[in-house]
């Protein structure tokens, strides 16, 4: 539920009012009685949203995880499908057998969350790759990297959001797969590099990111503005 | 269906559940926090994941589950760190430094969750006796030479490493509302998932036939003890949904692009045989 969605009938067309409250406290507030939560409820009505134009609102809950994952695998298997299609000079036959593998799980992961969200996923994004040199083994090997490791530690920074203790499992399932491959992209680039001090801190413990420093850094690669307010 | 209703009605029955809930408004919020999106077959989980806080899992458990994994992080720390100290095992440059930057990972994975316990006012476990070569204390088991023959020491570390990563898996719906306690496992899993993809590429280079992930139920391994430690692997179906049927996606590609969960007694059944008290 986007409780903003709510303000104008609760509170009067005075949406500045609620602007600078954290929807999580607007939430613990508007929850004070029973009776303003079942008017919450039952107030939200699809036809009361101004969507941003370009923006894309992952939603609220589980599906807002969900759809957060589902923005990075897209944006992933995109990235591998480009470099298969116009593959880097040099590329060898055993990385040519490995990066198809990478960019079919890829696709297996974003087929799943779509099907899996069904009428609740978020729309195909539009992808940025102006600043990929396909042709060069550094520019692609280097993006993969960037990506890789921007998806373990995404989703190691969101399973805390989760509360299925199913949905959270299949986040494990994949984030393990996005490890491996990130160990073999950092191999690629320097033997040794799959597990170094810039993604494994002092107690052995991978660095996760919150959804916010995520978005930050996946957001020159997506045109679209994505809406995570439910992951803060 | 009225929910309030039936937090009313569940509230008659079990005064005391409101406590556990923390407030009744407490869980009237989770609820609205639910979405209005939210589809009919997703009420069952999601009405289970709310009271698993009323009902949810206890210190005793989170404790039992960071025991768990500091038994397994003792046994990959002392296999690495027996390996090192074995001369002329392990080739030195790229190859031991590599497995020196994992024995190190998994020494203060042993430092972290003895520190973690105790925070969490459990006792950490002694560290056990290991028998590496599988063999539950007879020093005779199918491993007796991992020490002596690098291409077998690969192949245990290899599988150390997937059991690892299974069975910190395994224990991620027991942390659901444990955040700092799961966030931790997480960071530790990944870091077993890289050290498994990295153990993987040294077999290949070694001639091998194993690729960074897991394909199918395949090990790799010709071991029957290792064996058990892959199998369901092979799964390619996730939720509800065959993976299989989204577009032209093989059974291969299906397995490798989701790792499986293990259960503690699957992962105890297989640790035990490098257990030698």
């Amino acid at each position: 539920m986007n409780i903003m969605k709510n303000t104008p009938s609760l509170f009067g067309g005075h949406p500045e009012l609620v602007k600078s409250v954290h929807r999580r406290s607007f939430l613990k507030w508007a929850g004070g009685t029973a009776a303003v939560t079942t008017l919450v409820l039952t107030g939200c009505k699809e036809d009361e949203t101004t969507p941003v134009v370009g923006e894309v609102n992952l939603g609220t809950g589980d599906f807002a995880v969900l759809n957060y994952a589902y923005a990075l695998e897209q944006l992933e298997a995109a990235f591998y499908t480009r470099v298969i299609e116009s593959q880097f000079s040099g590329i060898t036959a055993d990385e040519i057998a490995l990066l198809t593998d990478i960019r079919d799980h890829e696709v297996a992961h974003r087929e799943f969350f779509k099907a899996a969200l069904g009428s609740n996923a978020i729309g195909g994004l539009d992808v940025d790759f102006s600043s990929i040199n396909f042709g060069s083994r550094e520019s692609v090997l280097n993006t993969a990297k960037t990506f890789e490791d921007l998806g373990v530690a995404a989703y190691n920074g969101a399973g805390r959001f989760i509360t299925s203790p199913d949905y959270l499992t299949l986040a494990g399932k994949i984030v393990s797969v996005e490890a491996r491959h990130a160990a073999y992209i950092r191999d690629l680039l320097s033997n040794g590099t799959f597990a170094d001090n810039t993604v494994v801190d002092s107690n052995g413990l991978e660095m996760s990111k919150d959804p916010a420093a995520v978005l930050q850094a996946a957001a020159p690669f997506i045109k679209n503005t994505i809406n995570a307010s439910a992951l803060a | 269906m009225d929910f309030l209703k039936i937090l009313n009605l569940l509230e008659e029955r079990d005064p005391e559940m409101s406590d556990r809930l923390n407030t009744r408004r407490q869980a009237l919020k989770d609820f609205a926090n639910l979405g209005k999106k939210l589809s009919m077959a997703a009420v069952p989980v999601a009405m289970g994941s709310m009271f698993q806080k009323a009902y949810g899992q206890s210190t005793a458990t989170v404790v039992d589950v960071l025991n768990y994994a500091l038994t397994l992080e003792y046994l990959e720390y002392r296999f690495y760190e027996k390996a090192l100290a074995s001369t002329g095992l392990i080739p030195t440059g790229a190859p031991n430094g590599a497995i020196t930057t994992i024995m190190n990972h998994e020494k203060a994975h042993v430092d972290f969750l003895k520190q973690a316990i105790t925070s969490a006012g459990g006792t950490p476990v002694a560290e056990p006796t290991f028998d590496f070569s599988g063999g539950q204390g007879t020093g005779n088991g199918p491993f007796a030479s991992a020490f002596s023959n690098y291409q077998l020491f690969l192949a245990v570390a290899q599988a150390l490493e997937d059991t690892g990563v299974r069975a910190y898996k395994g224990q991620a719906g027991n942390l659901v509302k444990q955040n700092a306690v799961l966030t931790a496992a997480l960071n530790i899993h990944s870091v077993e998932a890289r050290h498994a993809s990295h153990i993987r590429q040294m077999r290949k280079a070694n001639g091998a036939s194993v690729k960074p992930w897991i394909t199918g139920k395949e090990s790799g391994i010709d071991n029957s003890v290792v064996q058990a430690i892959y199998n369901g692997e092979e799964n390619t179906t996730q939720g509800e949904v065959n993976i299989t049927s989204l577009g032209s996606i093989s059974a291969n590609v299906a397995s490798e692009a989701f790792d499986e969960p293990l259960t503690k007694e699957q992962v105890l059944a297989v640790a035990t045989l490098f257990l030698a008290s």
